[in-house]
């Protein structure tokens, strides 16, 4: 089942808009979907088809992202398989050029040039390294991260599968899918992954 | 109404502007490189504290006022005379913050920006199209729309939000407007919500109100429209909507449309009964 049938399954479902209240909101949620759908003109590299909702996007959108059920299981395993590794499957590259990623905001803005490279915004939204004091706080801190949850292979590659999907941990994370946006490339996610986790990396000191 | 009498002359205080232009730019140039914002800020404070009593939106205000009571466009009206932006033809004191509001005549609810646009292709005959062109303040290009905007909302300076949710038509909006914020889409997924859905967030070192509290929403709309340092400009909250949403990283949203008159009656009628600070100075 692609994820378009699944959610179209999903809202076909009376259960999940059981409630007036829900059914109530429902109709305004319409009206604003044709609202925005009416009042937005392409710009640079952001056209209009960045305005349609994917499966994803939908399911969080209808739940106050709150998804319950098999579909969220579903759904965040069909986001995991979507997953690419770098060739040499090597999940820890270099943490110096993950820094670098790291702190570039560049991107998927009207305003900014089309294709790669992007950067990976994460000071936006999450303290990293120490050194860094100008962070965001949308995200939780990930100072110490690695010195924390060590660096299995597995932590590698859950850290690695979130980078590159949130949503194959947390459905409506409000976290981009770096990977799976095509944001960037299994070989920066690399890096990203050693910024986090390797002991060298000032994260861990 | 409170406000500071002319302390300067207009070219003691343009000259002023020209070093707050000179900082914008440099405050501008240390955002690219993203570096600690903090830095910024105190400078601001510092500037902040330099301009006293002065504020540079008043500038604006005056150019407004000269735009409001010409008469322009092909059918040579003034705005002064044929303009209600709310309590009536040529009516100001307090009109700005009772909209976004219903207005029969166009059959739409209107933030003021949009009703200024709406006389002045309406009541003046200008060409939509020639002020959607370049709808915003960059450089030394300051769009006539911004500094009306300015004007009118001068005359509201201190004074409470009240838009009229009570109107069922302005209710409908709101709703819209709410669900609007909680709309995620886009290459990122991102909503409103995702960056002012709760408290105490920021984005690097900007601070991010939370749009779903009265307080937060009132720190969306209380200061706008602001003379941005970054920049060096005056801008309204039109702008500030644009702004967001290409960070949002969608489209853009047409000049004065649906979407972001919802928005905008969506923060107000949340900070209805809080005092409206601007025109002003932003960071
Ligand atoms: C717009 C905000 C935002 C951006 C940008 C962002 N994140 Fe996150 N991130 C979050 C949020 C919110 C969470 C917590 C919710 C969740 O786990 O899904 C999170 C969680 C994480 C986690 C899991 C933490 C844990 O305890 O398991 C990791 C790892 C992570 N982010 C790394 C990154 C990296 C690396 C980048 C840059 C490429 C990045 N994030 C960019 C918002 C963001
Ligand atoms: C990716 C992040 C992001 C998204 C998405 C976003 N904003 Fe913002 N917003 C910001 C930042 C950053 C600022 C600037 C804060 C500053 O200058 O201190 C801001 C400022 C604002 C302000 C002005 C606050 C003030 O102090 O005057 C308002 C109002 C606002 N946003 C509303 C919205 C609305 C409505 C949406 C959705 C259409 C939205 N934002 C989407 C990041 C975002």
């Amino acid at each position: 089942m692609t994820k378009t049938t699944i959610l179209a399954a999903l809202l076909a479902t009376p259960a999940l808009l059981g409630s007036s209240i829900v059914l109530a909101d429902a109709t305004h949620r319409t009206k604003a979907i044709e609202t925005i759908k009416r009042d937005f003109q392409p710009r640079g590299q952001a056209d209009l088809d960045r305005l349609a909702e994917d499966g994803v996007q939908a399911i969080c959108n209808r739940t106050g992202n709150n998804p319950s059920g098999d579909i969220v299981k579903t759904l965040e395993a069909d986001q995991l398989a979507g997953v690419k590794y770098p060739a040499d499957n090597k999940l820890m590259g270099d943490w110096k050029a993950g820094e670098k990623l790291a702190q570039s905001g560049r991107g998927f803005t009207w305003s900014d040039k089309p294709g790669l490279p992007v950067g990976g915004n994460c000071y936006n939204c999450h303290q990293i390294s120490p050194k860094e004091t100008a962070y965001g706080t949308v995200g939780p801190s990930l100072l110490h991260y690695g010195k924390l949850r060590g660096n299995t292979p597995e932590m590698q590659k859950y850290t690695f599968n979130k980078i590159f999907n949130s949503k194959a941990y947390n459905l409506c994370s409000d976290m981009p899918r770096f990977g799976h946006a095509g944001a960037l490339k299994p070989e920066q996610i690399k890096d990203l992954v050693a910024l986090l986790l390797d002991p060298e990396s000032p994260v861990n000191k | 109404m409170e406000r500071s009498p002319p302390q300067q002359t207009l070219a003691g205080r343009l000259a002023i502007l020209g070093t707050l232009g000179a900082l914008a730019f440099s405050v501008s140039a240390v955002a690219q490189q993203e570096l600690d914002h903090a830095k910024a800020d105190a400078e601001f404070a510092k500037f902040r504290a330099e301009m006293e009593d002065s504020n540079p939106a008043e500038l604006f205000e005056l150019k407004g006022e000269e735009l409001w009571k010409a008469k322009r466009g092909p059918k040579n009206v003034s705005l002064a005379e044929s303009c209600d932006v709310g309590l009536g033809v040529g009516k100001l004191e307090g009109a700005y913050v009772i909209n976004p509001r219903y207005y029969p005549d166009a059959d739409k609810v209107m933030d003021v920006e949009r009703r200024i646009v709406w006389c002045m292709t309406e009541k003046q005959g200008f060409k939509f199209g020639d002020i959607a062109k370049k709808p915003f303040a960059s450089g030394n290009y300051t769009p006539e729309v911004t500094s009306l905007v300015t004007f009118v909302a001068g005359h509201s300076r201190n004074m409470k939000f009240a838009a009229p949710i009570k109107d069922p038509k302005v209710r409908e909006v709101y709703e819209i407007g709410k669900e609007i914020t909680a709309y995620r889409a886009g290459p990122y997924d991102f909503s409103c919500n995702t960056c002012h859905g709760s408290d105490g967030k920021r984005i690097r070192m900007q601070n991010l109100p939370n749009l779903s509290t009265p307080e937060g929403s009132l720190k969306g709309v209380m200061g706008w429209p602001g003379y941005r340092m970054t920049g060096g400009v005056m801008l309204t909250s039109q702008w500030r909507m644009n702004d967001c949403f290409r960070q949002q990283r969608f489209p853009e949203p047409k000049y004065v449309s649906d979407t972001v008159t919802a928005l905008l009656t969506y923060m107000t009628v949340n900070a209805n009964g809080y005092t409206y600070k601007g025109p002003g100075i932003k960071r």
